[in-house]
């Protein structure tokens, strides 16, 4: 790649905070350094990963509103974790987490159960029980 | 406690810290050289292991290896650290902090609030240095920022004891010895050596430039074995692994021409000089490939370049490479 056809492409995804380093040749064919803002295909990939994510969360938004899931679903969706992961953090078992996604065990989960919950996605036991708030979350 | 750290930007993140680490230690290594000397480059299709369903693929080797493969052959003692949990973690970088050195660590970007919202998925294997301390925020140097940034301490501890794969378990490290002489040129010739043995003569058909012409064929039939839908995300994914932050371009591609062509002026070797560039040209096709299918992608239907299209780019530059590779292999094999 020349140094002239690194990317600029204006619609990234990068909020101004980043200008990639890449590495493109000079005139004699050497090696410099070139910062470029942003490149189409890549941020099409990246859109394209995030939105999976976004239906999912979307999905279990839905779940959750019509009582078929626990909140404890929308937060692991909506922190892209897995079951395994949010278990880790909670410091309990993978079954048990799939369990307290149904609302009927996740109403019976003790306070302190809750907070370890609410640690692992860094909200509070108040948000993470409040549906109301995911009803008006219309995205 | 700050102490005065020289921040240089890089395309990839291990490389990086290393190269900023070294050169606070009064070594200056250009991340290109440190990439190449470690190894870096690779190839495998893992489509065994699966994360979200989508097949695992790498431009490059796992991480960690490029810095050990590289403070091996310059003979860089290393002290590394894991912890049992945050509170020790923080307490010991707080100590190393105070001594007025310089910390690099594992984290995963996820919590790492100064990155684009977009980036921050749960990627665990993110190097970083710690310089210094100022009103209770932690100075960070990393190496993929122009600049150098700051981060809490709550968000630090969180990155560091990550869960999920890999776990970072606090993990870091700094240099305890500097060689006063070594030999640039072997460790080169070393470097080089593995990456071109390991690129093409590694006799398992997933990983090299096999796996990419492996890779290469499955594709052509991905529409058809799992739907159109499936397929775009799959490829989608070979785009991130490719062009994604940390790669300098064309999957680390055009950072190991860039260490040839450096290798190739410090050797004197015209051939380097001359194989690097073929590696960017490479480079540039995989830089088409890429191009192509963030059309698919875009278009979410399959008619601008079919998958069979898009395989034949990728076989093309599988048989490149398996060119370049083994004619390096060739010139370097007796060094």
């Amino acid at each position: 790649m020349k140094q002239e056809q690194v990317p600029q492409d204006q619609e990234n995804l990068n909020e101004g905070k980043l200008a990639k380093l890449y590495y493109a040749t000079d005139d004699q064919g050497n090696y410099i350094k070139v910062n470029s803002i942003g490149w189409e295909p890549e941020t099409v990939a990246m859109q394209q990963a995030w939105d999976v994510v976004n239906d999912e969360v979307e999905i279990a938004r839905k779940k959750v509103i019509e009582g078929k899931a626990s909140p404890l679903l929308y937060w692991i969706k909506k922190n892209i974790m897995t079951i395994s992961m949010v278990a880790a953090y909670a410091s309990t078992f993978g079954f048990l987490v799939r369990l307290h996604c149904k609302p009927s065990f996740f109403n019976r989960l003790s306070r302190k159960q809750l907070e370890k919950y609410a640690y692992t996605f860094r909200i509070s036991v108040e948000e993470l029980t409040d549906i109301e708030r995911l009803k008006k979350n219309d995205r | 406690m700050t102490v005065n750290f020289d921040h240089k930007q890089s395309a990839h993140c291990e490389s990086g810290v290393v190269s900023n680490l070294l050169r606070f230690h009064g070594m200056e290594f250009d991340e290109p050289m440190v990439f190449g000397i470690g190894s870096g480059l690779f190839f495998t299709y893992l489509p065994f292991v699966r994360v979200n369903g989508i097949p695992g693929v790498a431009y490059r080797i796992w991480p960690g290896q490029i810095f050990k493969r590289f403070s091996d052959r310059i003979g860089i003692k290393i002290e590394r650290k894991k912890f049992s949990n945050p509170g020790k973690a923080m307490d010991e970088l707080d100590r190393m902090l105070d001594k007025g050195q310089p910390v690099g660590m594992l984290t995963s970007v996820f919590f790492l609030d100064y990155l684009p919202a977009a980036y921050r998925f749960h990627f665990n294997a993110h190097n970083i240095i710690v310089f210094g301390k100022e009103n209770g925020r932690y100075l960070v140097s990393d190496p993929v920022m122009e600049q150098t940034t700051d981060i809490s301490y709550e968000d630090l501890a969180r990155a560091r004891f990550a869960k999920g794969m890999p776990e970072p378990s606090g993990r870091m490290y700094y240099p305890l010895l500097v060689p006063g002489d070594f030999s640039v040129e072997k460790a080169l010739w070393t470097g080089i050596k593995q990456t071109s043995d390991h690129m093409t003569r590694i006799p398992m058909p997933l990983v090299g430039t096999k796996g990419m012409k492996y890779l290469a064929g499955r594709m052509r039939k991905w529409p058809e074995r799992i739907g159109d839908r499936k397929a775009i995300l799959w490829l989608g994914n070979l785009i991130r692994m490719q062009e994604e932050i940390g790669t300098g371009g064309a999957g680390f591609r055009f950072i190991y021409a860039a260490f040839l062509d450096q290798a190739g002026q410090k050797l004197n070797n015209e051939k380097l000089i001359d194989l690097s560039k073929q590696l960017t040209k490479n480079g540039d096709k995989l830089r088409d490939f890429a191009y192509y299918a963030g059309r698919v992608c875009k278009n979410r239907k399959s008619d601008t370049k079919t998958f069979a299209e898009l395989g034949d780019i990728l076989e093309e530059c599988a048989q490149q490479e398996q060119a370049i590779f083994s004619e390096l292999y060739e010139v370097s094999r007796s060094k």
